[in-house]
């Protein structure tokens, strides 16, 4: 016994040293977003920061409202999810309730498949078919804007929400589904008043870590959201979320300058963002976990 | 005399190529408990789920023969699986409640079956839950969730849930293999009692458990009926060696 403790303790030590050093490197990280997005609140008050709607980084005198960007960040994502959760739902539930076993075996591949697309190809696709094709037919400036970006970050997040609610309709055990056919229920009824409502937690798990897919997504809107920071009044106008800003102006911003720590203070907000829907989605695991026993 | 509330003639039952259940004959009184025995897999599993359709779901299954309910036989085509499946209510081997409420659970078949007034759906769920003996024990928290009930208390609220849609017929499928002796008591007790308005075919391996509950038993091997007669003369003087080698414990 003593021997085996003994030869116990170092993988222990060993698979604590690294764990430990990931969640210092984790912590560091955070530390120096935080430590750089500060600066800018010594020049803007935190209120024209997160309500200015004037987002002109790099006039004379510059003005950092973000307003238009979180605007874009959230129309993108909300569009995205209009678009994308009700179809990913719907497509799980065929998978792993109605469709039949070759059926899947096909559509299962194809749909993983489309998750490994490089969001650079999506984007460019939004670039080169999407919007010429939206401009011929709408009858407007630019194809270049938040439909654009929020039907190809759609087709993103299709596959990561599909295949995680569909592990979750999956895992609602077979006696579930026996009682409910035992009472005399159909297979819609049964798929509609006992397995969703029992994988309800996980379906919306599912569909919130597509949405913080969503929001952090860049290069698509990068390249196909048009990049106008304005908020938004139609679905046809060109948007620049929190995260192309960041992207496409980092780059161009001198080290430790007012604009930078503003970009800084942008990657926080969206920090945030996750970081709230993360905490949404474990509220739920546990709540649901509570229900269970 | 008693009347047969189902009458079984010639059923054959395949699993692919599986003769899982062998040119079966026999009757089922109404308003009795009826006990299917046997060794594991001799089919009365099988047999039980023959009896409300349960076998569709199985992909490779095929039956042959006829199960005639009150006369009508339930493998015709006409058959509407939804209402056999409401008169003919099943209860299975593990509790299996709905990760719902206590009320909510209960309440799932009369819904399905148009239910839809609280106050009807109110006495419904009391009702069902005297009826399983349950009421007492959780008239105060119908709203909290079923899972939180001991394994027997939950089985005892499947028999509510399956008694809330005024079946004729309850199978049971091994309704206390998972359960402590108390609450295996407590069923037991149950069944019992529930023969006065039910018909009751329950599948046991605990032989005991058939000699204190049953009226009639059926014993089940290898894909056979061997024999079938009153519970007290197939534990006293069975007819067939097959039988008394089972009961007496020399295999199974």
């Amino acid at each position: 016994m003593r021997t085996s403790l003994k030869e116990d303790r170092i993988p222990r030590i060993a698979v604590m040293t690294i764990a430990s050093l990931g969640v210092a490197i984790m912590l560091f990280i955070l530390y120096s977003l935080v430590r750089d997005s500060i600066p800018i609140l010594a020049h803007v008050t935190l209120s024209d920061l997160l309500f200015g709607t004037h987002w002109y980084p790099t006039y004379d005198p510059p003005e950092f409202g973000m307003l238009p960007l979180i605007a874009g960040s959230v129309s993108v994502t909300l569009l995205a999810s209009l678009i994308s959760l009700p179809i990913s739902l719907a497509l799980a539930v065929f998978l792993s309730e109605v469709c039949p076993a070759i059926l899947r075996e096909i559509l299962k591949p194809v749909i993983e498949i489309l998750g490994f697309f490089p969001s650079v190809v999506l984007g460019f696709i939004g670039m080169v078919v999407i919007a010429p094709w939206m401009v011929m037919n709408f009858n407007i400036m630019t194809g270049l804007n938040l439909l654009n970006a929020s039907v190809l970050m759609g087709v993103m997040i299709i596959p990561i929400v599909t295949s995680l609610a569909e592990d979750s309709l999956n895992s609602v055990p077979k006696d579930i589904r026996d009682a409910s056919f035992a009472l005399g229920a159909t297979r819609l009824e049964t798929i509609t008043r006992s397995v969703i409502p029992a994988a309800l937690p996980g379906l919306m798990t599912a569909s919130l870590l597509g949405v913080m897919r969503a929001i952090g997504e860049t290069m698509v809107v990068l390249m196909a959201a048009g990049g106008a920071a304005m908020i938004p009044r139609s679905i046809m106008d060109p948007v620049r979320p929190l995260t192309s800003a960041i992207a496409a102006e980092m780059g161009e911003t001198p080290f430790r300058s007012d604009h930078y720590f503003a970009l800084f203070f942008a990657g926080l907000l969206l920090l945030l963002m996750t970081l709230a829907l993360n905490m949404t989605a474990l509220w739920i695991e546990s709540r649901a976990k509570r229900l269970r026993s | 005399m008693e009347k047969d509330k189902f009458s079984v003639r010639d059923l054959d039952l395949y699993y692919g190529s599986n003769h899982a259940l062998k040119k079966i004959n026999l009757q089922i009184p109404e308003r009795a408990v009826t006990a299917l025995i046997g060794p594991s897999g001799c089919g009365k599993s099988s047999f039980l789920r023959c009896l409300n359709r349960m076998n569709d779901f199985i992909p490779g299954c095929s039956v042959s023969g006829k199960v005639e309910l009150d006369g009508s036989d339930i493998y015709d085509a006409n058959t509407d699986l939804i209402n056999l499946r409401r008169r003919v209510g099943m209860v299975f081997q593990r509790p299996n409640p709905f990760p719902m409420s206590i009320f909510d659970n209960v309440a799932y078949g009369p819904r399905l079956h148009g239910d839809r007034d609280r106050n009807t759906l109110r006495d419904i769920v009391e009702e069902s839950l005297r009826v399983s003996a349950l009421w007492g024990e959780v008239r105060d928290i119908l709203h909290t969730p079923a899972l939180a009930l001991s394994g027997g208390q939950q089985q005892r609220l499947c028999i509510a849930r399956a008694v809330a849609v005024q079946p004729e017929v309850l199978l049971m499928d091994e309704p206390t293999s998972a359960l402590d002796p108390m609450a295996t008591a407590r069923i037991e007790e149950l069944v019992r009692e529930l023969r006065t308005r039910y018909t009751v075919v329950i599948v046991t391996h605990n032989m005991q458990q058939a000699a204190r509950i049953s009226d009639t038993t059926d014993f089940f091997l290898s894909g056979e009926m061997v024999e079938s007669g009153p519970t007290q003369q197939m534990f006293t003087s069975p007819r067939d060696k097959r039988t008394e080698d089972y009961i007496t414990g020399r295999f199974g």
